[in-house]
């Protein structure tokens, strides 16, 4: 079923798109992640101009992550104060994005800063995930305990002046630290049109040291309001934000989360953390190769 | 139809004149399209847009040697900038570029006989047929050659994209006097105003130039949704929200309940 896009100016098949949405939605319902990092690189192998893409699948991160900011609110498992802080930093990031999203078209350089970041970002985090889940993996099979983990946040951060406390965190840090870290993910959002949680988590974690059981909650509410700011900015500069292409987008992975949520409780999450690194390692050389080997068509028109 | 009705009441008018009165050596051409406007709405995959018409001679006489028809659909032209990827360090990377001040987003021509068999260079140039005849205005200086790779860079990319398209033998033309070509139109063309242009050519001489004007217009909601993504960017970012919003809530709403 053909279906024209009236802002991306094409058509395109709904019915793929609607799969393509559904099957992110069901990873990110069972990893907790928005998937953005997933749609924005396969609408761009669809034929869909980057911005376009980018934009549109900010705003379907929204419609992924609302349901679940809202789950973990309810349990308690967002720190709010942490949240706010963060969300601070994002909406000034995602004004910051704008500026170098500008910047970087007049300069002709979009396309390859955001396959640039994506290859450095998801090889990075996908390695450091598999490599985690593999020595889990291992130690599981030897039948040792996993070692725990000494939560502490990172030098650096400690060394930031004016410390505020973030009970529900179980921290007593400088806001500062988070809110160059959300300035950071905000940044990223309106670039990369991902909601940023498979940066967030891993910084939240190892940076900041956050108590594990705000992290996912809080990494949501973060993303759910600043993929709402880098929506609103998008449409307001760039005008690439296409309702329709979200729409459909938004359609399967709303479905496709609530099925992927179920099936995570089945499965062993060391299992689950291993195929996510693998899935982000293979985005990541797809992205790679686009850089590396020449492309079809060396001439574009702006 | 009414277009064709038209057509038929404009020849037989002119049928009727006087054999006499035509005094003008020159024949003329009565052009038409199978549409005046085409709307771009929900399931627009690209359509075909038929240019047909007559040959009119004075007196009605046929001449010796057959004319040939060539047959323009020219879009809106706009300044772009093109841009060359080069590899840099390994990765290819936008490297140079140029400016083109009056790029026509859409551009097809057919006609009966290849347009080399037609026309010198020169008549070629000047009435811009063929995709190697267009002038698009570069801006600032550059080198010949530059300019040159820059614009079969363009061609090429547009061609694939259907945006250009260039067919020897898309008219046909019957009894000497009637003519028609089929001219795809791609699902990614440009909007705005279209020039139809038919030219009748014979012994290497343009004789008649006629033109009618196609309009390509977005329509009904796909229209509504490109205006305001346009004019209306905060209500257009609110709506876009408040649909992820209602959406995500909403599916989590009706599995939590089962």
């Amino acid at each position: 079923m053909d279906l024209y896009l009236p802002v991306a100016n094409l058509s395109v098949n709904a019915l793929v798109i609607v799969l393509l949405g559904g099957g992110v939605g069901f990873l990110s319902g069972m990893f907790g992640v928005g998937g953005g990092f997933l749609t924005t690189p396969l609408l761009i192998f669809y034929g869909i101009p980057p911005t376009v893409a980018a934009a549109s699948a900010a705003t379907q991160v929204t419609g992924a992550s609302v349901s679940g900011a809202m789950a973990h609110l309810e349990r308690g498992g967002v720190d709010l104060r942490m949240g706010g802080v963060l969300v601070a930093g994002g909406l000034v990031g995602s004004v910051l994005g704008a500026g170098l999203f500008e910047l970087l078209t007049a300069w002709g350089q979009i396309d390859t800063v955001i396959a640039i970041l994506y290859v450095g970002l998801l090889g990075s985090v996908g390695s450091i995930m598999g490599r985690e889940a593999v020595g889990a993996l291992r130690l599981a099979k030897a039948g040792m305990p996993a070692p725990a983990r000494k939560r502490r946040h990172h030098p650096m951060v400690a060394n930031l002046p004016m410390r505020w406390r973030f009970y529900r965190s179980g921290l007593y840090i400088s806001p500062l630290a988070p809110l160059m870290l959300g300035v950071v993910v905000g940044i990223l959002t309106m670039l990369l049109g991902v909601g940023g949680g498979f940066i967030m988590v891993p910084a939240m974690i190892y940076l900041l040291g956050m108590g594990t059981q705000v992290v996912v909650g809080t990494s949501l509410f973060q993303i759910l309001f600043v993929t709402i700011a880098t929506t609103m900015v998008h449409a307001m500069t760039t005008g690439a934000v296409d309702i329709v292409l979200a729409g459909l987008l938004l359609l399967g992975s709303v479905t496709g989360a609530q099925v992927g949520a179920r099936f995570a409780q089945k499965v062993r999450p060391e299992y689950l953390r291993l195929a996510l690194a693998v899935i982000v390692l293979l985005v990541a050389l797809q992205m790679a190769i686009g850089l590396f080997i020449q492309p079809p068509e060396i001439y574009t028109v702006q | 139809m009414k277009h064709i009705a038209a057509l038929i009441l404009g020849l037989a008018a002119l049928l009727l004149t006087p054999a006499g009165a035509a005094q003008a050596a020159d024949p003329r051409l009565v052009p038409d399209v199978s549409s005046r406007a085409i709307d771009i709405q929900y399931s627009f995959t690209g359509e075909e847009l038929l240019l047909f018409g007559a040959i009119l001679y004075p007196g009605q006489r046929l001449p010796d040697d057959r004319a040939d028809i060539v047959v323009v659909l020219k879009g809106p032209v706009r300044p772009v900038i093109l841009r060359e990827k080069r590899r840099v360090a390994g990765i290819w990377v936008n490297a140079n570029s140029l400016r083109l001040r009056t790029s026509p987003g859409f551009y097809a021509i057919g006609s009966s006989r290849p347009i080399d068999k037609l026309v010198d260079e020169r008549t070629a140039a000047i009435f811009e047929l063929g995709l190697n005849n267009l002038s698009m205005s570069p801006t600032g200086f550059s080198e010949a050659k530059k300019l040159q790779r820059f614009e079969a860079g363009l061609i090429d990319l547009y061609t694939r994209l259907g945006l250009f398209y260039e067919n020897p033998a898309a008219v046909e033309i019957s009894e000497g006097v009637l003519y028609r070509a089929r001219i795809p139109v791609p699902a990614r063309v440009p909007v705005g105003t279209y020039r139809a242009e038919t030219y009748l050519i014979s012994r290497g001489r343009v004789l008649a130039v006629a033109s009618r004007d196609v309009q390509i217009r977005k329509a009904g909601f796909e229209r509504f949704v490109a205006l305001a993504a346009e004019q209306h960017g905060f209500l257009y970012g609110l709506s876009a929200v408040a649909l992820s919003l209602l959406l995500g809530v909403g599916a989590s709403a009706i599995f939590r309940r089962r």
